[in-house]
């Protein structure tokens, strides 16, 4: 996906630019409302993320701005202000949802596929591999026209799995995604939801494979 | 000037007063032994001892351990043995009223309270110290033979009317009092001459008849029994009702209607007595003599608890009070005897 | 808090006031007294000095002498007032004529219709002596009768103790009566006092407007000093609640970049020990952003619940609002919302941000407390008088020792000092539901697993 990261905080930009980019997004970060103005006149972008105190103003005027010229862009405001006071007004202004500083990145990714969700409508986001269509936004895999919808621990897991087919995924990068979203982090956790997954893939031509002391691989078995 | 004559007349209270107190003119006198070593009480009295024995006989049967001694004298002799007395006497039972009044109001009498003599009415007692048992009315006794067929006289105008009218039967044949040596027949005269006017017409009207003067009521008693007189005016009831009962057809007593002048008698602690406790026994025993109808009977004395002595408002009781001292003034007796001398002795 | 008190205006009114009562019951008490033995002095005095001069008109000169006819009524009439004894004595020249002539008439009167009175001792008894004079004459000369009555005392001493009784009687009752008065003339002076104390103790814990009672000119001074307090102490709070603000505010940015770098160091490194010390760095900053949070928002709940402005409020949408805000964060670990919403439109009064504050609360401690793949269930119901909104979640429930407390502390809507975490947002729900008149109930579910929290407000 493509962020507009608009962020006065060099380091914060920096280091939230870094974390999205590790997840394979493209990020374009400024750190004023004309930046954002200018970058947003040439570029289109699945999400902008927004503060709102900005050196040359307050975040709300870009939204309003933006929203004034009907352009619908997913907007989520991250704010250091009391989300009590500000929630309404940035959520009438335009914004399309709100996330207070510091933030776990999980709430960030659940708030994301939350918006584009509701913003997509009918319209879908799957992607194929082997016999298996995968809709990351609804998290529901779809095997020869038989759909199945993955609980969120196990949607987590197999989207690192199916973002790198064929590559070996170490047992404690999985962990860490499924501890990123509050689990208990217990290697033996990682097990338990790889075994669900396998269930669920049991009718179709894609399989995980177990590297011993290693980690994990997904392959698609021709 | 009038004031410096009164040394010569008679029974004038201050002279009496002034003799000494040894020469106690007694006329009785009766030691009444107790069944039972105990307590002496010393009575003072003007009543005939006949007429107290069976009072003090009944009181002896209630107080075993009381003896009495009682001594009789004229109620002046009393009076004035009080006056100067040190001791002798622990009661003093007199007719006198006015002048046991006299004994109070100067003082010589002590208090006395119980509830034996709280149904006493209230003219019938004064400051705790005096106190009546007996109501005497003075009447008017006629002897049936002198009268011989002229009707009873009911009240005053009537006996006036027939003395008029009958001069010659009745001169020489009346009696009544000698104010001047009867405390008494002083009181009776004093008060009548209170009631009304009628007194001194009488008086007149009797001084005409050559009305014969007494001391006492039992002599004027004993000759209208004999016939010697035929009328005694204001004689004392209850002293005609006992000596008379045997002699009732000679003897007719008579209450008059328009008004009946009462004596009560009046007993006394004197203020020297020792034995104060012991006479208030006597006291509570004479307050309440209606409970002793026997006594009653015995002695003719009317019990002011449970008179029956009937007559209404003609009945003249006195209270006892200050207002009993009024003819006890020197100049007051003086001139009352005086108007009373020249009525009795006009001719 | 102790505060060093001097006696209470109260006592000492009661006591001053009490002490003039006192004063002026002793003397009400010796006016009746003097009065009423005046009185029966004057009674006995008339009596006397009547029974004297009737004595005194009843004498007369006949054919030249002079004659003294006591009256019968005279002594009546002394006879009447009282069972005194009587003494008289008649002098006519100087010389007495009658009665007792020892009787000490020590004064003469100076003039005829004058009476002359003098008290002295006569025969043991302590006596009241009138004394009136007459001028009489005769064919020979003209002489001066002194015509004097006297009494004892008993009917006197009995009357005048009699009002010495009633006298202190009066004075009693008039203390008593006073006392009374004065406990409520006190009580009546100092209940403006009470009056601004009791409008001052009703008040909110925050609220720090200035006294507006109408009170009497001695204690507006006090009530303006104290409206002076007021507003610099609510400046004072203002500035500290800015700092509130503005210190979560500043550690949020740095707390963020903590956050995010300790996510990426954990993406990135490959040694297991590291990896631990950085997970326990990301809960730390978690942890922190949470409580900074509640803290910022228990600074503006305070501040919203102080200046409360109600309005009416959808139930249902106000839940749904909440819910569609915390979805995402009970997504991302897996629990799942269900609502149970009535069929009818439920409207409570009150101020919606603070509402959503309440059960936002309510919910992101069912969320945090629940375990991966459980329910949280929202209901809402009304009894036509209250609304309730339950939040019951599968986790383990509160402690059996905590619940009790925490509901004490909160049921009963007394603040909770010093709590944090958990207790932190409980104790805003709980400030929210007091500024609305509701009720917060914690118990948990009956199937002994998990809790139930309820949210319970008057409809409007």
């Amino acid at each position: 996906m493509r962020f507009l990261l608009v962020e006065d905080s060099e380091k914060l930009s920096r280091a939230i630019s870094e974390r999205l980019v590790l997840d394979g997004h493209v990020v374009d970060s400024v750190s004023d409302i004309g930046a954002a103005e200018a970058m947003l006149h040439s570029t289109e972008y699945d999400m902008i993320l927004l503060d709102l105190t900005l050196p040359d103003g307050h975040g709300w005027d870009l939204l309003k701005s933006l929203r004034a010229r009907a352009d619908k862009s997913p907007v989520i405001v991250i704010t250091a202000r009391s989300e009590l006071t500000d929630r309404i007004e940035t959520l009438d202004a335009g914004a399309d949802d709100f996330i207070v500083k510091p933030f776990a990145f999980a709430e960030l990714e659940a708030r994301c596929r939350a918006v584009l969700r509701r913003k997509r409508g009918d319209a879908s986001n799957k992607t194929a591999l082997g016999n298996v269509e995968f809709d990351t936004l609804e998290g529901t895999l779809s095997i020869e026209g038989k759909s199945t919808s993955l609980r969120n621990q196990e949607l987590r897991l197999f989207e690192a799995l199916f973002s790198a087919p064929g590559r070996l995924q170490s047992k404690s990068f999985l962990l860490d995604r499924l501890f990123a979203f509050g689990s208990e982090g217990s290697d033996n956790a990682v097990e338990v939801y790889i075994g669900r997954l396998r269930k669920k893939l049991a009718q179709s031509n894609l399989e995980i494979e177990t590297v011993r002391g290693r980690g994990y691989r997904l392959n698609i078995c021709e | 000037m009038r004031f410096h004559h009164i040394a010569n007349l008679l029974a004038v209270v201050l002279i009496v007063l002034a003799r000494p107190a040894q020469s106690l003119d007694i006329e009785a006198e009766k030691h009444f032994p107790a069944v039972f070593d105990g307590a002496e009480l010393h009575i003072l009295s003007t009543a005939d001892l006949d007429i107290f024995t069976p009072i003090i006989t009944g009181f002896q049967h209630d107080n075993p351990e009381i003896s009495v001694h009682y001594t009789v004298a004229s109620s002046l002799e009393v009076f004035n043995a009080v006056y100067t007395d040190s001791g002798r006497f622990d009661l003093v039972i007199s007719s006198a009223m006015d002048l046991q009044t006299k004994l109070v109001n100067d003082g010589y009498a002590q208090s006395y309270d119980s509830s034996q003599i709280t149904g006493l009415p209230d003219w019938a007692g004064w400051r705790n110290q005096i106190f009546a048992f007996t109501m005497e009315p003075a009447v008017l006794l006629i002897s049936k033979v002198a009268l011989d067929g002229l009707p009873v006289p009911s009240n005053r105008s009537d006996l006036i009317r027939i003395l008029r009218e009958n001069p010659e039967r009745f001169r020489g044949k009346i009696g009544t009092y000698d104010i001047r040596s009867s405390g008494l027949g002083y009181l009776f005269a004093t008060q009548d001459s209170r009631s009304s006017e009628s007194f001194w017409q009488l008086m007149e009207l009797m001084g005409q008849l050559d009305v014969r003067l007494f001391c006492c009521s039992s002599d004027m008693i004993a000759r209208v029994e004999s016939g010697e007189l035929a009328i005694a005016y204001n004689v004392l009831g209850s002293y005609s009702n006992a000596q008379t009962s045997p002699l009732e057809q000679n003897v007719q007593v008579v209450s008059l209607t328009d008004f009946s002048t009462i004596m009560v008698r009046t007993a006394l602690i004197p203020a020297t007595s020792k034995n104060a406790a012991v006479s208030g026994k006597m006291i509570d025993f004479l307050a309440n003599l209606d409970k002793h109808p026997d006594i009653i009977d015995a002695t003719g004395f009317s019990s002011i608890k449970g008179s029956n002595l009937t007559g209404g408002e003609s009945l003249n009781t006195i209270k006892l009070g200050p207002n009993l001292l009024v003819f006890l003034d020197k100049l007051k007796r003086l001139r009352f005897i005086d108007a009373w001398e020249s009525s009795i002795e006009q001719h | 808090m102790n505060i060093l008190t001097t006696h209470s205006i109260r006592r000492r009114l009661v006591f001053q006031l009490s002490i003039v009562a006192a004063l002026l019951s002793v003397l009400f008490a010796y006016s009746v007294k003097v009065i009423g033995e005046n009185t029966a002095q004057i009674t006995q005095d008339q009596v006397l000095a009547s029974a004297a001069t009737s004595i005194a008109d009843a004498i007369r000169s006949e054919s030249g002498e002079l004659v003294v006819d006591i009256p019968y009524s005279a002594f009546s009439m002394l006879g009447a007032l009282s069972d005194d004894r009587v003494f008289y004595r008649i002098d006519v020249g100087g010389e007495a004529v009658t009665g007792y002539e020892d009787l000490p008439v020590e004064l003469v009167p100076e003039s005829v219709g004058q009476p002359s009175f003098s008290s002295t001792q006569y025969r043991g008894a302590e006596i009241r002596i009138a004394s009136v004079i007459r001028p009489l004459s005769t064919l020979e000369r003209s002489v001066g009768a002194v015509v004097s009555v006297a009494q004892t005392r008993s009917g006197f001493n009995e009357v005048t103790s009699g009002v010495r009784t009633i006298a202190t009687a009066v004075g009693i009752a008039f203390f008593a009566t006073a006392v009374v008065l004065v406990l409520l003339a006190a009580q009546s002076a100092i209940r403006p006092l009470q009056d601004v104390s009791t409008a001052v103790e009703r008040r909110g814990p925050r609220d720090l407007r200035p006294v507006n009672e109408k009170v009497p000119s001695e204690i507006a001074p006090l009530v303006t000093a104290l409206n002076r307090l007021m507003v610099r102490f609510s400046k004072a709070l203002d500035r500290s609640e800015d700092f509130i603000a503005e210190a979560a505010h500043r550690i949020r940015t740095p707390m963020a970049l903590v956050q995010t770098n300790a996510e990426i160091a954990l993406r990135t490194t490959k040694s297991t020990q590291s990896r631990r010390a950085i997970r326990e760095i990301i809960e730390a900053a978690e942890e922190t952003s949470r409580s900074a949070r509640q803290i910022l928002d228990h600074a503006t709940v305070g501040f919203r619940t102080d200046h409360l402005q109600r309005q009416e409020v959808p139930v249902t949408a106000l839940i749904e609002a909440v819910l569609d805000r915390l979805l995402p964060v009970a997504e991302m670990k897996g629990i799942g919302i269900s609502f149970q919403g009535p069929a009818e439109n439920l409207i409570c009064a009150g101020d919606p941000v603070l509402l959503e504050s309440a059960l936002g609360n309510v919910l992101d401690n069912a969320i945090k407390y629940s375990p991966h793949d459980t329910c949280v269930t929202v209901s809402a119901e009304s009894d036509g008088d209250w609304i309730r909104i339950s939040v019951e979640d599968e986790g383990t429930g509160f402690p059996v020792a905590e619940i009790e407390g925490l509901a004490d502390r909160f049921t009963r809507g007394s603040n909770a000092e010093g709590t944090i975490g958990s207790g932190l947002g409980l104790t805003i729900v709980s400030d929210v539901l007091v500024a609305h008149a509701g009720q917060l109930e914690i118990e948990n579910s009956k199937e002994g697993e998990g809790a139930c929290v309820s949210i319970i407000l008057p409809t409007s």
